[in-house]
């Protein structure tokens, strides 16, 4: 009776959320090196979801088909109900301001300031917040929610490691994106950066409303902020489950993350 | 076999650089027109080049003069100095020299710069800001070579000019107003304007190559030295091509 109440309860919850981003069959190959062959993925708002998968597995290249920065062999890619692949550059661009990512290295942009780096996506998407002429106080309030106000004026080679993720996710969040997608967001990263990495996503998540989508091979960013999880194995969905659920399994390929 | 697939992949690149090419024209006049950053690309791009045009151009005039005097010493013939030098200079050895220099600087910093953005994902990033890369780092770049070639071109050729003044002074006692008077007097319209309206190409050839190697680089850091070096070797072939067509359509018109 219980089991039945709480499948219940799980599935309305999913149904009465909406659909932010779906793929469908996804392919993409290089050469003769098929590495997305039919990949499927739901996110609802306000989810984490975590992809893991082993290095060359085409994680990479599915975030990136997912923001147009590659273009799939077939398959359909919505985000909240567009079809990406076959929007105009305009309406793409506009899209892509209800989207954050962080990439793994950062991205700064080395030759500008934090400031600079921050202002550089309202250049063109102003419009959003009304009719504002100057941008600093967005940029401090981006800055603040990760706990770097006092870097505005530091140029990206001045800051570790750790703070340019940081400042990067600040980047992310200026134009107030509804889904965010993190790409390794703690790789090359001490442990105890990491983890003020993966508490600094979860305080986002809370802050923001957002919905993640977090690729990673690190169990314990996995463990913490994932709500569902994906494993990524040649090309496919191989399994889908929550991390106990995906950690309990008895499959050797599944076991093979966890140990 | 290997020749084959080097010339096939050699034609490939043409063509991908002439689509390029026609993207930046098809970009040019698309807002937003980015004009801080063309002005801040013509500062990198002119302003930093004076030194090394200056110093050129000066050791240019000097080692012209220098290595000629003796020949026309030889003929009765030193009062044709500033007229031979000026003619040579500015038709044709300024432009070059001047723009190979260029294309060592301007090219390969900028496909390191872009090339280096590229590996670390900067236009990457740019691009899912929802911002026009393109538009921002190329375009500028392209236009700003392109404005900015011939300005250094002609201030070159003008430090050439007294260098070899220089050389006349001391070797000649020639003043400084009747070698320049022998100078305006002995170049002509025809001498003058196709110089400058092909630096306008080398300008763009350079800013064109260094984009295009810098934008496409991959394979890691590797690929930013490549991206770096072919462009400077590439940029500075297409420029004796560009120099050649330049050549063939003022003889056609101007009747050299």
């Amino acid at each position: 009776m219980n089991l039945n109440q709480n499948i219940l309860e799980k599935t309305e919850k999913v149904a009465s959320k909406k659909l932010m981003l779906e793929i469908k069959d996804l392919k993409k190959s290089f050469g003769n090196n098929y590495v997305l062959n039919g990949f499927n993925l739901e996110l609802y708002e306000g989810e984490n979801l975590v992809i893991m998968g082993k290095s060359g597995s085409g994680k990479s290249v599915m975030i990136k088909c997912l923001v147009g920065l590659m273009e799939p062999d077939s398959g359909s890619i919505k985000v909240m109900g567009k079809d990406i692949t076959i929007l105009n550059r305009m309406d793409l661009d506009e899209l892509r301001t209800e989207i954050g990512f962080l990439f793994q290295g950062s991205a700064l942009y080395d030759s500008m300031t934090v400031k600079e780096n921050l202002e550089f996506p309202l250049r063109r998407h102003k419009h959003k917040f009304g009719h504002i002429t100057d941008t600093t106080q967005l940029v401090i309030e981006a800055l603040q929610s990760v706990g770097l106000a006092d870097t505005i004026d530091l140029m990206p080679a001045e800051l570790s490691g750790g703070m340019q993720r940081r400042v990067a996710l600040a980047r992310t969040l200026i134009l107030k994106p509804r889904i965010i997608l993190y790409d390794e967001p703690t790789s090359g990263l001490d442990p105890i950066t990491a983890k003020e990495i993966i508490e600094l996503m979860r305080h986002i998540q809370g802050q923001y409303k957002t919905s993640s989508l977090i690729i990673t091979h690190d169990v314990d960013c996995a463990r913490v902020v994932s709500e569902r999880m994906i494993l990524l194995i040649d090309g496919v969905n191989y399994a889908e489950g929550t991390f106990a659920e995906l950690k309990a399994s008895k499959d050797e390929k599944i076991k093979a993350f966890f140990k | 076999m290997l020749k084959l697939i080097q010339i096939k992949s050699f034609f490939i690149e043409i063509g991908e650089l002439t689509y390029f090419g026609k993207r930046f024209f098809k970009e040019l006049f698309n807002k937003p027109l980015e004009l801080k950053e063309l002005l801040r690309q013509c500062y990198n791009i002119g302003n930093k080049s004076l030194l090394l045009v200056g110093v050129t151009g000066f050791i240019i005039g000097l080692v012209i003069t220098l290595q000629t005097r003796p020949t026309l010493e030889e003929f009765g013939a030193e009062s044709w100095m500033p007229s031979m030098v000026s003619i040579s200079i500015v038709r044709e050895i300024g432009p070059v020299i001047i723009a190979l220099t260029c294309a060592g600087r301007i090219a390969s910093g900028i496909g390191a710069e872009l090339g280096s953005m590229r590996v670390t994902e900067q236009i990457d990033a740019m691009e899912v800001s929802g911002t026009n890369p393109f538009k921002y780092l190329v375009v500028t770049r392209i236009l700003a070579a392109t404005l900015m070639l011939p300005i250094l071109v002609i201030l070159g050729d003008a430090i050439a000019l007294y260098g070899s003044y220089i050389i006349e002074n001391i070797k000649g006692e020639v003043s400084f107003q009747l070698y320049f008077n022998k100078v305006f007097n002995a170049l002509e319209f025809g001498d003058i304007i196709p110089a400058t309206i092909k630096t306008y190409f080398f300008g763009f050839a350079i800013g064109l190559v260094g984009c295009f190697k810098g934008y496409y680089c991959d394979k890691g850091t590797v690929g930013v030295g490549l991206a770096a070096n072919s462009a400077v070797v590439f940029s500075s072939m297409l420029l004796f091509i560009i120099d050649f067509i330049a050549v063939f359509v003022t003889d056609i018109f101007f009747e050299i």
